[in-house]
């Protein structure tokens, strides 16, 4: 059986993260997922184009990384779990990173959320 | 033997944990979510379990996709928390009860469920913030802790069947401890988020409040919902309501609702806390 296989149905606004996405970002998430440590954070920060040949990003996933763009690097395998250690570094949380994808102003975004309660 | 007294339901989101370590919790945006737990905390100082069943997902803390366990229970004396990266308070360890870990793995394996034993697991916010929730003083009341972890990292994940019924198992397994001890089940996690992807922000008031019913009056009829529709309605991480699931399962078919709080959103989520009381 091809590894392109679809298992699943498409969901809008969706990327399920399934084998075939765990096998494309497995070396981004496994970026992420070091930097669960102060020391790997640090080493990250003090060369970031060296801490992704140490773990063998590909280009488009360097480049996701170096725009800190959410959508791309979902777009390349990144999970969302894992990736939310990457945008921890920089300071942004789940509701920043929410405005970032669905490119609206932190307050919209709050906002929109609120509503859905009512 | 081992009585189940009941279950308890809640959200784990690391909001809640800043919120804890900020101390928001009086804040009109904190003040409804928090106010559903005092009834807990009472009910907890009533019956005083001795152990606690921690029903959660890892997040990429303990378990990264080189090995992704779909089931792995706790199996250690304490449990650690540790950095996450992105700046949550490390928790003191929790006191574990590695006995009766391996009396619930041994039985549930019998019972042709493959568990993975962790004699070694970092436990995250998906468990230090419902115990913070549960258990704010880490008093002498405090129970001992049995970790499970269920994926919702990678699909495919269980599903609500197959959760349910691990719950069943569980729940025999725990029955049959010789200990005469008192266990609280607690499903983690959920309800309705997505945090991905152009549908981030998507949240499921109706689904949220449908669950919330179901879960007391008929389990099985959830099991119905395939796990493509449980994504669409709740989200991408609504999927952590199969961790409601294995808790519900390990209670009796029959229990009370003593209690339950809904608020929609906190941060991304809509948060169902709930006291669910076993009739033995």
């Amino acid at each position: 059986m091809s590894t392109e296989f679809n298992h699943h149905p498409e969901i809008p606004g969706t990327t399920l993260f399934d084998g075939r996405m765990a096998m494309k970002g497995y070396a981004l998430n496994k970026m992420c997922f070091s930097f669960n440590t102060e020391q790997a954070r640090e080493e990250y920060k003090a060369d970031p184009e060296a801490y992704f040949e140490k773990f063998g990003l590909n280009e488009e996933q360097k480049q996701a990384c170096r725009d800190k763009d959410v959508l791309a690097m979902i777009a390349v395998g990144g999970n969302v779990y894992y990736l939310a250690k990457f945008t921890g570094m920089f300071g942004l949380n789940m509701q920043d990173i929410g405005a970032q994808q669905t490119g609206m102003s932190v307050e919209d975004f709050k906002e929109k959320l609120v509503r859905a309660g009512d | 033997m081992a009585t189940i007294i009941g279950g308890l339901t809640t959200s784990h989101i690391p909001a809640i944990g800043n919120a804890i370590a900020r101390n928001n919790q009086n804040e009109p945006y904190w003040k409804t979510f928090f106010e559903g737990y005092p009834p807990v905390r009472e009910w907890l100082g009533d019956h005083k379990p001795d152990v606690a069943i921690v029903i959660y997902n890892d997040h990429g803390l303990n378990f990264f996709l080189d090995k992704m366990p779909t089931f792995a229970i706790g199996a250690a004396h304490e449990y650690h928390n540790a950095d996450e990266g992105w700046g949550l308070p490390t928790m003191d360890p929790f006191q574990g009860d590695a006995a009766m870990s391996w009396h619930i793995i041994e039985q549930m394996i019998n019972d042709e469920f493959d568990i993975t034993s962790c004699q070694e697991i970092l436990v995250d916010h998906g468990f230090t913030v419902p115990m913070q929730l549960f258990w704010p003083d880490r008093g002498a009341d405090m129970p001992r802790a049995i970790p499970i972890s269920a994926n919702t990292v990678q699909h495919p994940i269980p599903t609500m069947k197959r959760c349910l019924d691990f719950g069943k198992s569980l729940g025999r397994a725990i029955e049959s401890w010789p200990e005469d001890i008192k266990v609280v089940i607690l499903g983690t996690g959920g309800l309705s988020h997505q945090l991905d992807g152009e549908r981030a922000g998507h949240i499921n008031k109706k689904f949220d409040q449908m669950c919330m019913e179901k879960i007391v009056t008929a389990p099985e009829e959830l099991t119905k919902i395939g796990r493509h529709e449980l994504i669409r309605e709740a989200g991408s991480q609504g999927s952590e309501f199969i961790m409601w699931m294995m808790m519900r399962g390990a209670l009796s078919p029959n229990v009370n609702l003593l209690h339950q709080n809904y608020t929609i959103p906190i941060s991304n989520t809509g948060a169902g806390t709930m006291i669910l009381e076993n009739i033995n």
